[in-house]
């Protein structure tokens, strides 16, 4: 078991290294959410009202931050599927190391990363007008969910890269999955301007419950929608990233275990 | 005598859509210290018997046990005493060359300041100092490979898996590494190699595996198997074409042996067991005194390449395995006009009775009989009596 660890930190330590030494990938992936900050809280931003009142930018930004944890399972499916696809795989497999450090190393670089890019956006977030209006305990809260939601992605990005192991098919699969999932959420637009069924969908998705959680927790604008999914962010916010946990969890150690097959 | 790799009976299936049998009944047992060859074309289940010796795949039945423990009860145990070099060399791209090497050594369990040591070592070793800092995705194919036997040399193996090393290397590069596996042989370290490339084969292994669907076919000394292609071959090119005949006499006459005649090259062809220089003086006396002019003559071993393709010719309806044959051979092209031969000769020979003879799977009473017929038949079989006993094919079957 501490020997499973040690390997899982050597193999952590890897995937950050990969980001040292390969920094225009973290470029990209940065460049996406401050992309929607500037397009949706200049562009279109001065277009929109918020329903409950408030600036949009402060609206917006909290759900940036969640949909930059669902982008990253663009970075953990190509990275585990970069693995699999070249034979450094069968190198790892063959050692004595603990079979599941790669996967335990993979989600812990990506927590790393996860806080690394949250401070990021939050500087960014700062210089765009955003700011926090409850104490420093409801912001560590605050990170604590997003590291939450990272972790279950992460778990859905494992799976998702050992399932299709071609990084370019990956990156084809994952652009359609997450756009949608950001897109009909209440990121941008409040889910009851949206269609009915859309609106629904909108007020159950995960990115909708921590995106809620996170403008409650730091005194952000909300929709202040009475809905149940919506009275009940925090719940959810931490339940949803459970449940993806318990399927996509064993999901991935079944995957990954079936390689020897 | 302790075998360092022992392979019973394994048997391997792949499961989903094609459900293609990789190992049936596959038989190995390597000594300790020596390179050992697996050759075969294409799909043979070379790489299935590495992946499955080195505990990466599981296997349906049979034994396998590498340097002393159980591949199927004791996987921790082997892979804590192997190392694999495969076919892609398996690096991580983005690591520099130093970085690889530390990150495996950690993963090896060696301390933190072992890993470092073992690394600037083994750098050093394979001459890589001075590309250490470089990632690994800007070494040429050659540096890429060397890095990859470092990688896997980091806990002094007892037994190296390497999965085609040199498949795509140039010929310099080619010779950087075997002069690499020499050296670790040298140290006392098990090889088992995997080539398709017959000149490495004979180059490297002491002793060589031919793997045909899935099982080995034959068993031997790089010389073994080329002996056992049937004997030298006494070869003659006759300036007049009217004069086969009579050519052909004299050959018949001196080796007691009824010779090949290709009317195109005007040739012939026969087979030497022994008295080879005398016979091969007597002809050209004879010849002489029959007054035919003779444009070319002279004794041929066969070549590892004709071994294999002889070896390997089971089934003569499928294009994959003379494709591999060919390609196979290819890189040897360069090094051995005899390649040329063996492939113009092929299905001259496919018409002699000694391929039809053994395309047939080689009967058990076949090692047992000295004559000429059946020797010539079974590759295993006439190298048998005469030099040490490689593992007969009758017992690869049973």
């Amino acid at each position: 078991m501490r020997a499973a660890l040690a390997d899982g930190r050597v193999m952590a330590g890897r995937y950050l290294r990969h980001v040292v030494r390969a920094p225009e990938e973290i470029v990209i992936y940065f460049s996406l959410p401050i992309m929607f900050v500037l397009v949706f809280g200049y562009v279109f931003g001065s277009g929109m009202s918020v329903p409950g009142g408030g600036g949009y930018r402060e609206f917006l930004i909290p759900g940036v931050f969640v949909m930059t944890m669902l982008y990253g399972i663009g970075a953990t499916a190509t990275g585990i599927a970069v693995d699999v696809g070249r034979g450094v795989l069968d190198r790892f497999r063959s050692m004595p190391m603990a079979r599941s450090a790669l996967i335990t190393g993979r989600v812990t670089a990506d927590l790393a990363r996860a806080l690394l890019e949250t401070a990021v956006l939050m500087v960014c977030g700062l210089l765009v007008g955003w700011r926090w209006h409850q104490g420093i305990g409801t912001v560590l809260t605050a990170i604590a969910l997003l590291l939450l939601l990272r972790l279950a992605l992460s778990c859905v990005g494992v799976a998702l890269g050992l399932a299709t192991p071609n990084p370019d098919t990956v990156s084809m699969i994952v652009f359609p999955l997450a756009f949608p999932l950001s897109a009909v959420s209440n990121v941008f637009v409040a889910p009851e301007l949206m269609p009915g069924w859309l609106g629904a969908v909108s007020e159950w998705n995960p990115i909708s419950a921590t995106t809620t959680a996170l403008r409650d927790l730091f005194g952000n604008p909300g929709l202040g929608s009475d809905s149940w999914p919506a009275e009940h962010a925090l719940l959810l916010a931490v339940a949803w990233p459970i449940a993806l946990i318990a399927v996509f969890g064993p999901l991935s150690v079944r995957l990954y275990r079936r390689l020897g097959q | 005598m302790t075998s360092t790799i022992v392979a019973r009976g394994l048997r391997k299936r792949y499961r989903g859509g094609r459900g293609t049998t990789a190992l049936d009944g596959f038989d190995l047992e390597v000594p300790a210290g020596i390179v050992h060859g697996l050759l075969g074309p294409n799909g043979a289940g070379k790489t299935t018997a590495v992946r499955v010796l080195s505990t990466l795949l599981g296997f349906d039945a049979g034994r396998a046990e590498v340097a002393g423990a159980d591949v199927a009860r004791q996987p921790g145990l082997v892979r804590e005493r192997i190392a694999l070099t495969g076919q892609y060399a398996a690096v991580d791209e983005l690591l520099s060359g130093r970085q690889n090497l530390i990150l495996f050594g950690r993963l090896h369990h060696l301390g933190r300041r072992e890993a470092h040591r073992r690394a600037d070592e083994l750098l050093e070793r394979f001459g890589l100092t001075d590309a250490a800092a470089r990632s690994a995705k800007d070494y040429s194919g050659g540096m890429r490979r060397r890095l990859d036997l470092a990688a896997g040399l980091l806990r002094r193996p007892r037994v190296l898996f390497l999965d085609e090393p040199t498949t795509g290397l140039d010929p310099r590069s080619r010779n950087e590494v075997w002069a690499a596996v020499r050296g670790l042989v040298a140290d006392g370290t098990t090889v088992l190699l995997t080539t398709q490339y017959l000149e490495e084969a004979d180059q490297l292994a002491g002793l060589i595996s031919v793997v045909d669907a899935g099982r080995v076919v034959a068993e031997g000394t790089p010389d073994q198997l080329k002996s056992a292609l049937g004997a030298d071959r006494l070869e003659v090119v006759v300036r007049d074409a009217a004069r086969l005949t009579d050519a052909a006499a004299i050959l018949a006459r001196i080796t007691a042996a009824e010779p090949v005649v290709d009317i195109d090259r005007r040739g012939l062809r026969v087979p030497l067991r022994n008295n080879r220089v005398e016979t091969l003086a007597a002809t050209i006396r004879a010849l002489q005194e029959a007054g035919i002019t003779v444009a070319d003559i002279g004794l041929h071993r066969p070549t590892l390449d004709e071994a294999f393709l002889q070896l390997t010719a089971h089934h003569p309806t499928s294009p994959s395995t003379a494709e591999a044959a060919a390609a196979a051979s290819s890189p040897t092209a360069a090094a051995s006009p005899s390649l040329t031969a063996a492939a113009a000769s092929s299905p001259t020979t496919a018409a002699s009775p000694s391929l039809t003879a053994a395309a047939a799977p080689p009967s058990p009473t076949a090692s047992a009989s000295p004559s000429p017929t059946a020797a010539g038949s079974s590759p295993t079989a006439s190298a048998s009596p005469s030099v040490g006993a490689p593992v007969s094919s009758s017992e690869v079957g049973a």
